[in-house]
């Protein structure tokens, strides 16, 4: 019997699982999902060698529904609520990318105010699918606190959405044209007070989460994906920055204002678990730098959203459009035949990116990291599942 | 019933078939070596069942609008929609578009171009020749997405690969969208998966929502339907949403 590091070596240099068929009878199969032993909406196949994991095949399609289906059969104003479903928490930027797609095929012009507005919203929510994603990863790691702070400060960020869009998680705020209506009253006092808050809490963050020895122990130097692989696998948003390659959407492509936004994109040089835990940290900080800048350039008065014929259409086309997610590169490619309603509808999701490297890093690893390995790709099953 | 479903092995796990897979991605020195794989004409009466499990109306409307659409043409027109379509290509656009151009000539047809987005056709034969050329010589290094469009009209099916960098800091925000076309009744195309890694679970994607098999790719299996999935691929445009 070759001995079990060397078998792992194996495995992992070879990316996929490997296991000799006589073999077969030492391994043990569990199934992991979809019903949340540690997954959310998604399963996987593992295999065990003692409690090292030497295979590993994803399973997606629990909450599949046919929303690329469900697209060609509705115009594009009826896409609007139910494209945000696959990941309500960020259905802002879900409706981001299909709005820009959709005025590109159109051809509407949004006006500068609703531009602000739309970006205002999405980096919102950006940080509302960050914290809850954050208070995941805590309570998988068995960090209880890390569970209650960020879900605790989520909801003021979904009380200042609300005040915005008048709901809690499903907007449907961004709409093509810009947006549905202007922010109320005092809204700019009161983000800017959640902003100072928020950044006094990310340090509060760090004390007692990423500087806790235990999580540190945990996820440093667990599950490296280089840079190479990173750009092979195709990966995209934290999992990718935390692999060393500093790709952010907002600046490579910049849409809408951001081009007039200063920010840096942060990245890191390690690639373990630790980096893509951390990556979205000080994307939360930086974003609360982009809100600011925001908040402050926006202009005082004018129209929100463009108006649109009652059923709108254009001539035939093809657009695909992306922003920057929370989960990394969002985008929607997006056929139009001339008709109110689209033709085909591809959303292409980072989620479903990135579960590509699920495979490649778990296997070796021990099974007590599976946790810290899967949730730290930030990985949201719904939205891969579409 | 899906098409091909016969061909395709049920084994999820298996031990020996991932093994094959993965050596051959991982071994750069074999990319080269994979050759375009001509599509070889089906055996198999797939075709023929699904066409007559759901046949395709002329009168429905996806069907009577998709001439009109983008690039819909088939081959032979497919020049007609880039004459009205293209003002004049940026000059970036036009220097990677000139590049793929003097490499292989009339095989590749540029469908359009505006700011950050070309979109070049060819012919299935010719797709992981052109795919290794853009990731060798110009840097497209992975894809963003995979979409198959169905056009009955044309009886065709399109396939799209969106193809971004992220080596080259100037092509960031460039999307190349590389299209072939094949045949709907017996749709199969070359896969990419020995060029871009990261077009595995797209590609699976595409097979099973629109039945298009990727000769060469190691799991031409269901992936997010239900596993008792039982009817034609349901981004096919001859599958109806019930009750609409």
């Amino acid at each position: 019997m070759t001995s079990i590091e060397e078998k792992f070596e194996e495995s992992k240099r070879l990316g996929l699982q490997i296991v000799k068929e006589s073999e077969e009878e030492r391994l043990m199969t569990l199934s992991v999902g979809p019903q949340h032993p540690g997954s959310g909406h998604f399963r996987f196949v593992i295999k065990v060698d003692g409690d090292y994991i030497v295979f590993c095949d994803p399973d997606p399609g629990y909450v599949h529904r046919g929303e690329e289906k469900m697209c060609e059969y509705r115009n594009v104003i009826q896409n609007i609520p139910h494209l945000e479903r696959p990941v309500i928490h960020d259905s802002a930027n879900i409706n981001y990318s299909y709005s820009l797609a959709i005025e590109e095929l159109i051809g509407i012009e949004v006006p500068r105010r609703g531009q602000f507005i739309r970006a205002i919203a999405s980096e919102l929510n950006r940080q509302v699918y960050t914290l809850y994603w954050l208070a995941i990863y805590g309570i998988f790691l068995g960090h209880s606190t890390m569970f209650m702070w960020p879900t605790g400060d989520r909801e003021l960020l979904i009380d200042l959405l609300e005040a915005l869009t008048g709901a809690r998680v499903t907007h449907a705020f961004n709409i093509p044209g810009g947006v549905r209506n202007d922010i109320p009253e005092g809204f700019k006092d009161r983000c800017l007070g959640q902003i100072k808050y928020l950044q006094k809490r990310f340090k509060e963050y760090e004390d007692i989460f990423y500087n806790n020895p235990l999580f540190r122990q945990r996820t440093e130097g667990v599950a490296v994906l280089s840079k190479e692989d990173a750009i092979k696998l195709g990966v995209t948003g934290s999992v990718l920055r935390a692999s060393n390659v500093p790709f952010d959407v907002r600046k490579a492509e910049p849409y809408d204002i951001y081009n007039e936004i200063d920010f840096k994109v942060q990245y890191m040089k390690t690639g373990d678990c630790f980096a893509r835990a951390y990556v979205p940290l000080l994307d939360m900080q930086e974003s609360c730098y982009i809100l600011e800048q925001l908040l402050d350039k926006i202009p005082a008065s004018g129209e929100v959203r463009a108006k649109l014929q009652p059923n709108p259409k254009g001539p035939p086309g093809e657009a695909y459009r992306r922003v920057e997610s929370g989960r990394g590169a969002l985008g929607y490619y997006i056929v139009s035949d001339g008709t109110p309603k689209p033709y085909r509808v591809k959303i292409s999701v980072g989620s479903f990116r990135n579960i590509l490297a699920l495979p490649h890093l778990l296997v070796g690893q021990r099974l007590a990291d599976m946790p810290a390995v899967y949730w730290a790709l930030n990985y949201w099953p719904v939205e891969a599942d579409r | 019933m899906s098409t091909n479903n016969n061909e395709e092995p049920k084994k999820v796990g298996a031990s020996s078939q991932p093994k094959d897979s993965s050596t051959t991605v991982t071994d750069s020195a074999t990319k080269q070596r994979q050759s375009p794989q001509p599509s070889s004409p089906s055996s198999t009466s797939s075709a023929s069942t699904e066409s007559k499990q759901s046949p395709a109306k002329p009168s429905q409307p996806p069907a009577a609008t998709s001439s009109s659409a983008p690039g819909a043409g088939s081959r032979g027109n497919a020049a007609a929609p880039p004459a009205k379509t293209q003002p004049e290509p940026p000059a970036f656009e036009k220097g990677l578009i000139d590049q793929i151009k003097n490499k292989f000539g009339e095989t590749v047809k540029v469908l359009f171009i505006k700011p950050l987005r070309i979109k070049i056709q060819v012919d299935p034969q010719d797709i992981v020749g052109v795919a290794n050329f853009v990731r060798d010589n110009l840097g497209f290094d992975h894809a963003e997405s995979v979409a198959g469009t169905d056009y009955p009209k044309d009886n065709q099916i399109e396939v799209i690969y969106h193809l971004g960098s992220y080596t080259r800091q100037d092509l960031a925000g460039h999307i190349l969208w590389l299209t072939t076309r094949t045949d709907r009744d017996d749709a199969r195309l070359p896969t990419l998966i020995n060029v871009f890694k990261s077009v595995e679970y797209h590609e699976r994607e595409c097979y099973e929502m629109l039945g298009v098999y990727f000769e060469g790719h190691p799991r031409n299996e269901r992936f997010l339907l239900p596993e008792d999935w039982a009817d034609i691929p349901p981004l096919r445009k001859d599958f109806k949403i019930k009750g609409r």
